[in-house]
Order: structure tokens, then sequence, then C-alpha cells
């Protein structure tokens, strides 16, 4: 038994290195982890002195009253700041990795073929791309990563961003399905912002009609579909609701337009820039449509964006949407992510309000058992050594699915190498 | 015969690169005033163009009217902060600061509550107005992408005064720009020192006396632009094209001398003999080389966009030979891997906490660059080059300096507030007149409703010149476009 005992502490000790060095793998998985006497925040409170205790990459307990287990490694967390992981939901993480170089870059369609409704960004996701180190930095612990250009681009997913292998991240392969309207929409849309919804309802129609005809349809005994067997399957799961559509788009009357389609076609869905969006928040909020929003964007870019303001996240919250606080698309600096929120803050939302915008909001849209800190649930959290909104502020601890992560980066190295 | 006079002349002046330790204590002597470019040599024409300002216009302007802030706590930017102070304003500059001074009757006293001043922010890198919102091909004036080499172009023709993103800017505490032609060109043409006003035409916006700047750039955005296009297609291109246009300019600067002792002697002779030859004929006036000969003569602050730190030292080398200054190299990555030439040379840097990662030039971006080079004792530039981020560059210097603590780097907060104001103003050349908070100094003052370096603090108030350019109380003034146009232009 005693022997068993400083086995397990000479092998938990073993693998603690084997972390610290960056080697982490599902193996150190199995460790059970504390962290106590921290500051705990999350959408709804802060509470001092608080424990959390990770056995196999779960939360366990979590509380004033929690006790690290005995042979857990146990992290002071005394002055620091306890939260849930963040999410970056509507990010190109692990797509692309350098912007300029066009084959780093996966699924940003650019050519005529405007439906790629079956593709899925998992496919072509690099977990190992640098710039998921440097945006983990940034507290983030899942990514929902888009897919971009086309009418319809494909699938995003969710997925955490340990250092993992792609099927470890995955936790939803099919998070939404992602469509382009508006001045964007391309391909089909040839100038026009109605023929584009045309051509989504055309595809709507046949998806509903291969839905019902699927043998017929393998017999080669229906009629011609826009698009092929694979892109009207994922149509007719997001006509089944098992995935909501994300829809970028900005302008109020294209927003108007697409709770039309939504309605017609009893779709899910979720607002992605919508700059415009605060001007129909209460038909958004009836609706239940969520929006998807980069507080920073307040400038009239487009003739679509004329309306914009400093504060549409404050706006639509209070008119009862819900609002994801997102990095709009972008990689590199997708750590910016706390800075964000924390700028929603200063044109009006509540920290609280704010916080559930990168952490819990995002799960429910998008239903995933993630962005929060519950026993039971997998353990992905950050200490920090203060405020996570805050700008001087730095994460200094990252757990994801239980497993620390390394803080080593690209960045960190060149600037150890170069002090 | 002509010939080697003109190239002995040249051997000198290229000579004169070894002796290249000039950027001068501050602002004024690459500057204003003093810029003679050639006109003076040719026919004129009615209304001479060149700037004919001075700095000291800056300090002085009859619309403003009295203003004091109380009880705030005043970060100079000058070394001190000081605590429960009060700074008033008078006639476009600054009259008093300081915890017990007297405030004039007439002035209107704003009760800054415990909140924060600090100077108005200078952002040494924009393209506001010359790629406005909402983006046009109409409105697309900040590249003049017909050849790599457009050193007769300038920024102030670009730029629309009604542009949305200005009154953005100035809501987010900038006082001054510097706006620059894009990076699409190695010699883009000169860059336009502008003051955030509300309204007017371009003109309006001029920075009274204002040494001229000119925008160059190297690495990857000429590659891209001119590879299928004549070339530069490589930085190999890209060199020889530096040197030829700084060649080309050196001629023609000897050209001219030779021209004004041939007029001289010419002029001698008439006078003592009376007029029999022809005059000598000038030498063909070239506008863009006025702006490169005035280059080489030291009465232009050189911008130079620039990543990697391979294309920093060559640009370095490259002035050292044709004996130019560079005064900031902008973007500039991986200054802090070539850190030590920069403060040897006295040439800033202006760039991100942000930004990295998107091309292959930008890979080595670290959050530590402008505090690595304050370490070294170089000046470090917060710069925003995004309609975006300009109106945050408060919160990008406290990344900045947040990082750089984290790293080990001592940063006072004086030294970060100074990445976007002092050593911008220095980049400039307006350092004499603006970029700190001193009696004296130019009006330019932003009241902030917390600590500037919080992520939970907004502009209040906003002075430029001593005039109020915005209020958040109040809102943002919207331009003549936004007029009828914008639900959101004010809020």
């Amino acid at each position: 038994m005693k022997s068993t005992l400083s086995l397990t502490a000479l092998l938990a000790g073993l693998l603690a290195s084997l972390v610290a060095a960056s080697i982490a793998s599902s193996v150190a998985s199995a460790q059970s982890l504390a962290i106590t006497n921290a500051t705990l925040r999350t959408e709804k409170s802060t509470e001092e002195n608080v424990t959390v205790v990770i056995v196999n990459g779960k939360v366990t307990a979590l509380g004033k009253g929690a006790k690290a287990p005995a042979g857990a490694r146990v992290i002071d967390g005394t002055g620091k700041t306890l939260t849930a992981g963040l999410v970056a939901a509507g990010t190109r993480l692990g797509l692309v990795e350098i912007n300029a170089v066009g084959y780093t870059n996966e699924g940003s369609f650019d050519d005529a073929k405007p439906v790629h409704a079956a593709f899925q960004v998992t496919d072509g996701y690099n977990p190992d791309s640098i710039v998921i180190d440097v945006a983990r930095n940034g507290g983030i612990t899942s990514t929902v990563s888009i897919p971009g250009g086309g009418l319809i681009g494909g699938q995003s997913a969710w997925m955490t961003m340990a250092d993992a292998s792609v099927l470890d991240n995955t936790v939803d392969e099919s998070a939404a399905l992602h469509v382009t309207l508006g001045r964007n929409a391309s391909g089909v849309g040839d100038g026009s912002r109605g023929r584009a919804l045309q051509t989504l309802r055309s595809l709507f129609d046949d998806a509903q009609h291969y839905g019902k005809n699927r043998s017929a349809y393998d017999r080669g005994q229906t009629r011609a579909y826009g698009a092929g067997h694979l892109d009207l399957q994922v149509l007719l799961s997001v006509l089944k609701g098992d995935m909501p559509m994300v829809v970028s788009v900005d302008r109020k009357s294209d927003i108007a337009a697409v709770l039309k389609l939504a309605k017609q076609y009893k779709i899910r869905i979720v607002l992605m820039g919508a700059t415009e969006a605060w001007m129909l928040a209460d038909e958004l909020a009836a609706a239940k449509v969520p929006v998807m929003l980069n507080p920073k964007s307040n400038l009239p870019n487009s003739f679509d964006q004329i309306h914009v303001v400093d504060d549409a996240a404050t706006r639509l919250v209070k008119a009862g949407v819900a609002v994801i606080i997102s990095p709009l698309g972008d990689a590199s600096s997708a750590r910016t992510l706390r800075q964000l929120a924390g700028l929603s803050v200063a044109h009006g939302l509540t920290w609280e309000q704010a916080f559930a915008a990168i952490t819990t909001t995002p799960a429910q849209v998008f239903g995933a058992k993630r962005g929060t800190l519950k026993p039971g649930e997998a353990a992905d959290l950050v200490l920090w050594s203060g405020d996570p909104l805050e700008l001087s502020s730095r994460s200094e601890f990252i757990v994801i699915g239980g497993v620390e992560q390394s803080m080593e980066n690209h960045q960190t190295l060149l600037r150890k190498r170069y002090r | 015969m002509k010939r080697a006079f003109l190239s002995t002349l040249l051997l000198g002046l290229v000579a004169c690169g070894g002796s290249h330790k000039e950027p001068a204590a501050t602002a004024s002597s690459a500057a204003t005033g003093t810029w003679t470019d050639s006109a003076s040599l040719y026919p004129q024409p009615r209304h001479q163009e060149r700037d004919v300002h001075t700095l000291d216009e800056a300090l002085v302007n009859p619309k403003a009217t009295p203003v004091a802030i109380t009880n705030v706590t005043i970060m100079t930017a000058a070394g001190e902060t000081i605590a429960d102070g009060s700074i008033v304003m008078q006639g476009g500059s600054i009259t008093a600061l300081g915890k017990n001074i007297s405030i004039p009757p007439s002035a209107r006293v704003i009760d800054g509550k415990g909140r924060f001043v600090t100077p108005g922010i200078i952002d040494t890198h924009s393209h506001i107005g010359v790629y406005s919102a909402p983006g046009t091909a109409a409105t697309a004036d900040g590249n003049e992408a017909v050849a790599p080499t457009t050193p007769h172009a300038r920024a102030r023709y670009g730029y629309w005064a009604q542009d949305p993103q200005i009154p953005r800017a100035r809501a987010g505490g900038v006082t001054t720009a510097l706006i620059l032609p894009g990076s699409a060109n190695l010699i883009g043409g000169r860059g336009y020192t502008t003051i955030m006003r509300p309204g007017g035409v371009a003109s309006d916006h001029s920075f009274p006396g204002a040494p001229a700047t000119l925008k160059m750039a190297c690495g990857e955005n000429p590659k891209r632009v001119y590879g299928d296009k004549g070339g530069p297609q490589t930085r190999m291109g890209i060199y020889a094209a530096f040197r030829a246009a700084y060649q080309k300019a050196a001629e023609y600067n000897v050209a001219q001398k030779t021209y004004e002792s041939a007029y001289a002697l010419w002029n001698e002779k008439r006078e003592s003999a009376g007029a029999a030859e022809a005059a000598p004929e000038p030498p063909p006036r070239d506008l863009g080389l006025d702006t490169l000969a005035a280059v080489l003569r030291g009465e232009v602050l050189v911008q130079v966009h620039c990543y990697r730190a391979d294309d920093i030292r060559q640009l370095v080398e490259i002035s050292d030979e044709y004996g130019f200054n560079i005064r900031s190299f902008h973007h500039a990555i991986e200054a802090y891997k070539v850190r030590d030439l920069l403060v040897e040379h006295d040439i800033s840097i202006s760039t991100w906490t942000e930004w990295w990662g998107f091309k292959m030039e930008a890979m080595d971006g670290i959050q530590e660059n402008a505090a690595l080079m304050t370490d070294a004792g170089g000046r470090a530039i917060i710069h925003s080059d995004s309609p975006v981020d300009i109106q945050h560059l408060n919160q990008e210097a406290a990344k900045g300096m947040y990082a750089g603590r984290a790293a080990g780097i001592p940063i006072s907060e004086d030294q970060a507030l100074r990445w976007i104001t002092a050593n911008a103003a220095w980049t400039l050349g307006i350092d004499s007149v603006t970029g700190t908070l001193e009696a004296g100094k130019r009006a330019d003052v932003v009241l902030w409703s917390g600590h500037p370096f919080s992520v939970y603090s907004l502009a209040d108030v906003v002075i430029q010149g001593g005039e109020i350019g915005y209020e958040r109380s109040v809102g943002r003034l919207p331009t003549d476009f936004e007029l009828g146009n914008s639900a959101g232009a004010s809020r």
C-alpha cells in the first residue's frame, strides 16, 4: 500500500514534469489537481476563497468547502482570479496560419461554386498551429472555428484549444452552418441580395424534397437539385433544427430578410457581424435570435454598416438578445477577446453580461457543455493574475479538459532569445 | 570637364554618409521654415505651394476659449505625474498646470472628479482620410500604385476631411495623426501631419508648421503589388530601386548646385562686364526629386514601413550610404532584434502591441517590442495603421507596458504614455510644441473617465489646440457624410 502510494506520487511528479515540458498528453488527464483559495468569477457572481478540484479531466468539486484530495497536485490560487476558460466563437483559429500565405488558409472560398454546406472545418483543422498557442495565452480554451466565404461556407466546429489531436480537441464537428448574405454574398449573388436569398430558398426547397424522396434520388428519379446529396443532407439537418445557421449579415434590411427566411423554414439562426442588428433588437429578442458581434467594430466600413454604434452589445442585451462577443473571423489577434469584452463594459454592459458573452452564451447557442465551471463538466479553466477583462491581468495557469497547458509559444521563446 | 566636376561633388556627398549623427536634438532643425525646395530656382507659381507656416503658430488659436480642468491626476508624459492637480488652457496653449494654480475667472471649469488627464494622443501612422469609410473605389486615395516610386505624391491631396473615421479617432483621444500614403510603393510620397479637427476641408486639418515627411516601404507589400507589374519582384529589386532613386536625387542636388554657381558666375560677369552671353539654363525641375533631394539635405523626416530585421538593417545601410536620416521605422515587427542599431542611429520605431502573424514578415512580432526598445534607450511609439485601433491606442500602449513588466522589463506609466504622445511628436518633428503636458505647449489634452491604461476607460473630453473637440456627454459631431445618413454617427 505504502509503496503504491509513493509510486503514485512518483508518477504524479513525473507526469507533472512531462506536462511542464509541454509534452502534455491524454495520460496527464488522469492526474488530480486542485486550485485553492482563489477568487471565482462567473457570469453570475464573485466568490472568495474558492477551491476547485479536477479529477480525470472533470471538475469534481468547486466552492469554499471543496478540499484537495490526497495526492492531488495543488496550485495556490491566493490573490488570483479563477474563471472558466474563454470561448472565442467565430474565429479562424486552426484554419489560418498566415493570412497572406494562401495555402495555409483552410476553407476560405472565393470560387464560383457558392455552396459548401457539407464542408467541415475539422477536416483541415490544424491543432499544431502556433496561432493557437498564442491565442490560448489570452485565456481562450475553446474556439468555434468557422469557414470563410461562399454563399454557404460550410460547418464550423467547436474545438478545445488543448495541445492535443484534432480528435481529442473536437467537441462538435457540426457546430453551425455558415451563410453569408448582404454585400458579401458571393457567387450566385450576381450583385443582388435578393438573388442570393432566392438561391438559399431554392436550396432549402431542394433539401426538403430530397428528404422526402431519398430512395427516388438514389434511383436517379428526382428533379435536378441545386446541390449534391451531402450538401442537401446538411441543409436538411439545419431544417430539422439539429444545428443553427449562422448568417453573416450587416444591413438592417438584410437582417429583416433573414428573419423572414428563418420564419418561413423554421430555421434556428444566429447573426454574425450584424452591425445594424441593434435597430431590430426587439424583433430579434422576440424571435430568440442570438447575435455574434465585435464591440470594437464601430466604423461604417461599408454602406451595409452605415448605422453602426459603439454600444450595440448593450442595446441588444438590454432588449433581451443573447449576445456573443467575437473577434469575427480573426485568428492572430483572437487573444484580444477579453479586451473586447472589457470594452463592451466601458460601453454599458455589466461585467457579468460581458463575461457571459465570451463563455456561457456561446456554449448555450452552440449547444456545447463548455464555457462554465461546474462539477461534473469538463475542466476548462484559467487562473488569472487579476480581473480577466483588464489589461493589467495575465493568464498564469490554463487547464483544458483537466490538462495543464504550456504557456510557452513562438512569441515567448522569441522574447527569451532576444531579451 | 563638367562630368568630372559633377562626380567629384557626388563623391563628397556620398562620403557624408559616414558622418551620420544628426537626427538633431528635437523637432525644428529638420523642419519648419527652413524648408527650401528647389522652387526658388524656377519661375514661381502665383502662390507658393510650400508650407510657410511655423510651428509657433500651432501654439496660438484665436478660437480657443479659456478652459480649466481641476481635481485631476495629470500624467504629463514629461516624467512627472501630478496628483490632485489642475490644468489651465488659454489661447490655444497650456498656460499653467500643477497643484495650486489660480484658475482665470473667465475659464470654463471642468471638474475632473479624480479622473485622469493626458496629452492628446498622436498616431504616427494612419490612413484615415485617404482610405475613408465607407470603403469605395471612389475614395481610395492612399496608394498611387502606378509606379513603385512616386515621391511627387502627397497624402494631403488624397485626404477627405469628411471621413467618418475622423470623429471616431478624435473620440478616442487622438489629436494629431500622420496620414501616410500606403505601402504599395517603395517611395509612396509625402505624409500629411493633421490635427483631428472637425469639419472643414483637407487643408484645414494641417498641423501648422509641421515638417515634411516622406513615406517609404520595403518588403512584401511592394513585391506583391509590383511583382507582376514590371517589378520590383524581389527584395533585390527593391534595394536596387531605392539606391537608384537616391542616386538620382544626389545627382539632382548636384545639378542644382552646379547651376547655382554657374548662375552666380554669369551674374557676376554680367554685373561687371554687362550682359553678353545668355543666362545658364536651370536643370529641368522634377517634383519627385525635389522631395528626395530635400531628404538628402536633411529637411524631410523619413518614415519607413519595414518589418524584418534584415530590411531594417539594410535600409539603415542605404541611408548611411546616401547620407540621409531615417526618422522612424514603421511596424518594425523585428526591431527588438536590432534595437541597438536603432538606438545608435537615433531612429524611433512605430510599432504595435497586438499585431503579428498575418504575413511572413510579421511572424516574429512580440508584445514586448516597444518595451525592449525603450529598455535599450531608444524611442518607441505605439501606432495604429488602423481606423479601429487608432481609437484605443491608450489600451495598446497599456498592453505593451504590462507585457514588458511581465517579462521583467521595467516600463513606467510615463514611458508607456510617451509611446503614444511625446515619442510620436518627436517622430513627426512637432515635439517642441506638443506631446507633453507642460506650460507653453499646445493645448492638446484628453480627460479620461478613469485610468487611461484601463480597458474600462473612455475619453470624456478631448481638447485640441485649446478647443473642445469632443465631449462624451454631448457625443461625436457627425461629418457631413453622416448627416441624415447614419443613426449611430454621434454615439
